[in-house]
């Protein structure tokens, strides 16, 4: 469904490539789960398929295709008409990532907004349906609400619906538990297996986090400064990680959290 | 990076050939500024008079020059004035905090809302118009609220800083971690407040002259005198052309310095 | 409701404040005023008896009572050089100057704020346009004011410099004139204005929102549309009360160059004379004027951000 293919990402005046050659495929209904440090260009990766790398501040190549779509060279009409419809995107910080001034409400149904002639009843009425299915209590209420008067977690929550409220092919997740404390991270996660589970819909789930990762991704892939350095299915990459670095990451996880994970 | 700094380069250069024409200027003139027919009157920009004559026959191009002496020279002065004691307010207040620092700083914002020119007529005709003194005073005094609050944030957002922290538990006395330490670090933030400072004194004193209220004669700045241009605006353009363009050029040059500084500082560029 | 209560008494009690302030100031050195109509060869009988009758001899606090209630039920004193109450002398002036400074500042904002964002998202020649920038700060608006009474004035007899029309008889011709006063002032805060709003503009097309935007297909002018342009809006607003301030600063400056009888110039002449009841009643008007405009501003701004209101967060 998505297939990157050796994609090259070269930040103006930097030296190293923030992404040297990655190549990874996502098919229908998977979550993969992409694994790094920060700086190791996991976010840069997905920022691309997104299309929300800042071309004229860098050079790159490689081919991202989308069903088939080309969209690493696609022009902006093409891609404003992909960004929202067929990939939702979530990033970390809710507080900033969502419009101060804007009150949740418009903010859900922006895509709809953008991408349909869906008329204000019908918009609203479909943002309260995606605030329900993500589990945002009092839809109506949280509806008129600006984003200071509302938790982390339900703005997260906000975040999704407002990122799935098209149905999209597949949902980007860039760190959406790190800002998060533990008890809403586990509940995040439910709400994505959830959604996937009912939806079919692809994920791209982006986490320093190995553990997180875990609990959610059916295949893992690992990068190292811009490189991917190890891909494979979850609990095999976690038993028998192979690449030193892998290793590395799962010794750092405390132990009593591993033996927790284990299932 | 790419391009260097064009703005600090043309600034500095500007700011450098008009700083060198004013100190010269105060030596020596091509003609004696209030010399009387040292031409024809009224006669237009010519070899002889680069900027024309005026209604007595002076040399324009002279007058300005010595005008532009006496202006920089107040807006040095006034800066001064300002520049000191705001630093000295701000840094106090911002280094050791407390209520004192609350209730000068409402006092500050509320003094800053008020247009400089406004405070600076209103002390003046409490002092008295016309006083070359007064005028540097009148405006030195509403310029200590703006360097206040810029030395106070410079100075506050130093505090809590490691190096200061740590000179502070050594026991260094508070006098010496304030010049030692912490001036140097504001200037990056000062220097680019004092271009702007000095061009708001330039324009400030050019107002008040032009007004009347400021200098007067002898000491005619270039203000004074392009009140005076309007006068015989019909017979000699060019006084008043002259006169305006030096204080547009002097304002211009320091303006650009001012932006290349700022610019070193942030790193753009 | 609350919060408009509240704004009211902070402008009244700030009001209060420099209105005190004025008239302590004036007070000190008014001891002059008696020996400034009488000149110094003045018995010290006849002094004292002036004093009596403008009643400078009581103490301050009751001095700045009366003054303060002659304030609100219009009487402001008695000009010392033209012998006429000062309401009379200023009421047909503070309408001239309001028109000034209003004309002005329309065409600040209509010049500037679609100047700033046009500008805030482009690259090209930006050295060049700041440049242009920094001499538009430069031009001083009597400077401004001379040569447009030379080109438009003397060159093309568009209006006559130094003859405002009277607006009952001529009102196309004192609105020319205004005009041209009030371009000569807004150069400079057009200047200002443009370049505080790109810099806010490009400050907030750097931030996560903006990002978010995009990444839901809005193309470049609705991300600037919908989302950016609103949150870039209650600096700008701060801004423009501030402008609103420096134009009535700098109105007092323009009028003298056109010579336009309005308060500012009036402001100048009372100086020059030491007539204090003037200066003062004309100084309060104007700080009236900025701390109403600074007001308006947090007002405005607590419509845009529900961040400001007070009780809203949570």
């Amino acid at each position: 469904m998505l297939e990157i293919r050796n994609l090259h990402v070269k930040f103006l005046g930097r030296d190293r490539e923030a992404v040297a050659g990655v190549s990874l495929s996502i098919g229908e209904g998977e979550i993969v789960g992409l694994v790094g440090e920060s700086g190791s260009g996991k976010t840069v990766t997905a920022m691309s398929v997104a299309g929300l790398l800042p071309r004229k501040q860098c050079d790159y190549s490689g081919e991202i295709l989308l069903d088939g779509t080309e969209l690493l060279h696609a022009d902006r009409g093409t891609l404003r008409n992909i960004q929202g419809r067929e990939i939702g995107v979530v990033f970390q910080e809710p507080q900033s990532a969502l419009d101060p001034l804007m009150k949740i409400g418009p903010q859900v149904e922006e895509v709809l907004r953008v991408h349909t002639g869906l008329g204000r009843e019908e918009r609203r009425r479909r943002a309260l349906e995606a605030m329900a299915a993500v589990e945002l209590a009092e839809p109506e209420a949280v509806y008129g609400k600006y984003p200071h008067q509302l938790s982390g977690g339900m703005l997260q929550r906000a975040m999704i619906a407002a990122a799935v409220i098209a149905s999209p092919k597949l949902l980007l997740l860039d760190e959406p538990t790190t800002a998060l404390d533990v008890t809403i991270q586990a509940q995040i996660l439910e709400l994505l297996k959830r959604l996937n589970r009912e939806s079919g819909m692809s994920m791209l789930f982006i986490s320093h986090d190995l553990n997180v990762v875990r609990k959610l991704c059916g295949r893992v892939a690992v990068m190292q400064r811009g490189l991917l350095v190890e891909e494979g299915e979850a609990q095999e990459v976690f038993r028998h990680p192979r690449h030193p670095y892998t290793q590395r990451l799962i010794a750092a996880i405390p132990t009593r959290k591993r033996k927790e994970a284990e299932p | 990076m790419k391009r260097g700094n064009g703005f600090l380069a043309a600034g500095l250069a500007l700011t450098g050939l008009l700083a060198a024409l004013v100190l010269l200027g105060f030596f020596w003139t091509p003609c004696d500024p209030s010399a009387m027919a040292a031409g024809p009157k009224f006669a237009p920009p010519s070899l002889a008079h680069w900027m024309g004559t005026d209604n007595f026959g002076r040399d324009i191009f002279s007058r300005v020059l010595q005008g532009a002496g006496a202006t920089a020279s107040i807006a040095l002065a006034t800066l001064a004035i300002g520049a000191v004691g705001g630093c000295l307010a701000g840094a106090l207040t911002g280094y050791f905090g407390g209520p004192v620092d609350e209730v000068l700083m409402r006092l500050n914002d509320a003094l800053t809302a008020f247009p400089s020119i406004l405070l600076a007529l209103v002390v003046i005709s409490l002092l008295g118009p016309g006083k070359k003194s007064n005028v540097i005073l009148a405006l030195g005094l509403v310029f200590i609220p703006s360097f206040a609050r810029v030395s106070r944030t410079a100075f506050t957002s130093l505090r809590d800083v490691n190096y200061i922290q740590s000179a502070r538990l050594m026991g260094a006395p508070g006098g010496r971690i304030l010049a030692l330490h912490m001036l140097p670090n504001t200037l990056a933030v000062l220097l680019p407040a004092l271009t702007i400072g000095f061009n708001n004194a330039v324009l400030a004193e050019a107002s008040m002259s032009f007004l009347g209220i400021g200098v007067t004669p002898p000491d005619a700045s270039l203000g004074y005198m392009l009140s005076e241009a309007q006068g015989m605006l019909f017979a000699a353009p060019w006084y008043a052309a002259g006169t305006g363009l030096a204080i547009v050029l002097m304002v211009f040059s320091v303006g650009l310095l001012g932006e290349g500084l700022r610019r070193r500082d942030k790193g753009v560029l | 409701m609350k919060d408009l209560l509240k704004r009211v008494l902070a402008l009244l009690a700030t009001m209060l404040a420099v209105s005190f302030l004025t008239f302590a100031a004036f007070s000190l050195i008014s001891g002059d005023t008696a020996t400034a109509m009488l000149g110094t060869s003045a018995t010290p009988e006849r002094l004292a008896a002036l004093r009596a009758e403008l009643g400078l001899d009581r103490p301050l606090a009751v001095r700045y009572g009366k003054w303060l209630l002659g304030f609100f039920t219009g009487d402001l004193g008695v000009s010392t050089s033209y012998q006429q109450p000062v309401r009379e002398l200023l009421a047909p002036k503070v309408g001239l100057t309001l028109w000034l400074s209003l004309m002005s500042f329309v065409l600040i904002t209509a010049v500037s704020i679609p100047l700033g964002v046009w500008s805030a998202g482009r690259r090209r020649f930006e050295g060049a346009r700041t440049a242009l920038n920094q001499l538009g700060m430069a031009v001083p608006p009597f400077f401004t004011g001379i040569l447009l009474s030379w080109v438009f004035g003397v060159g093309l007899k568009w209006f006559m410099p130094g003859q405002f029309p009277d607006a009952g008889q001529d009102f196309a011709g004192a609105a020319v004139y205004l005009f041209f006063a009030a371009a000569a002032l807004s150069i400079p805060r057009i200047a200002m204005t443009v370049r505080m709003l790109r810099s806010t503009v490009q400050e907030e097309l750097g931030k996560d929102y903006v990002r978010t935007a995009i990444s839901r297909g809005n193309g470049r002018r609705a991300v600037l549309r919908r989302h950016v342009l609103k949150n870039a809006l209650p600096p700008v607003v701060t801004f423009l009360a501030q402008t609103m301030a420096e134009i009535v600063a700098g109105s007092i400056v323009v009028e003298q160059v056109f010579v336009i009888p309005g308060l500012g110039r009036m402001l100048v002449a009372s100086i020059a004379n030491r007539d204090y009841p003037v200066v003062q009643a004309i100084v309060v008007i104007l700080a009236l004027w900025v701390v109403l405009a600074g007001t308006a501003a947090d007002l405005i701004n607590q419509r845009i951000d529900p961040r400001l209101r007070l009780g809203g967060a949570a």
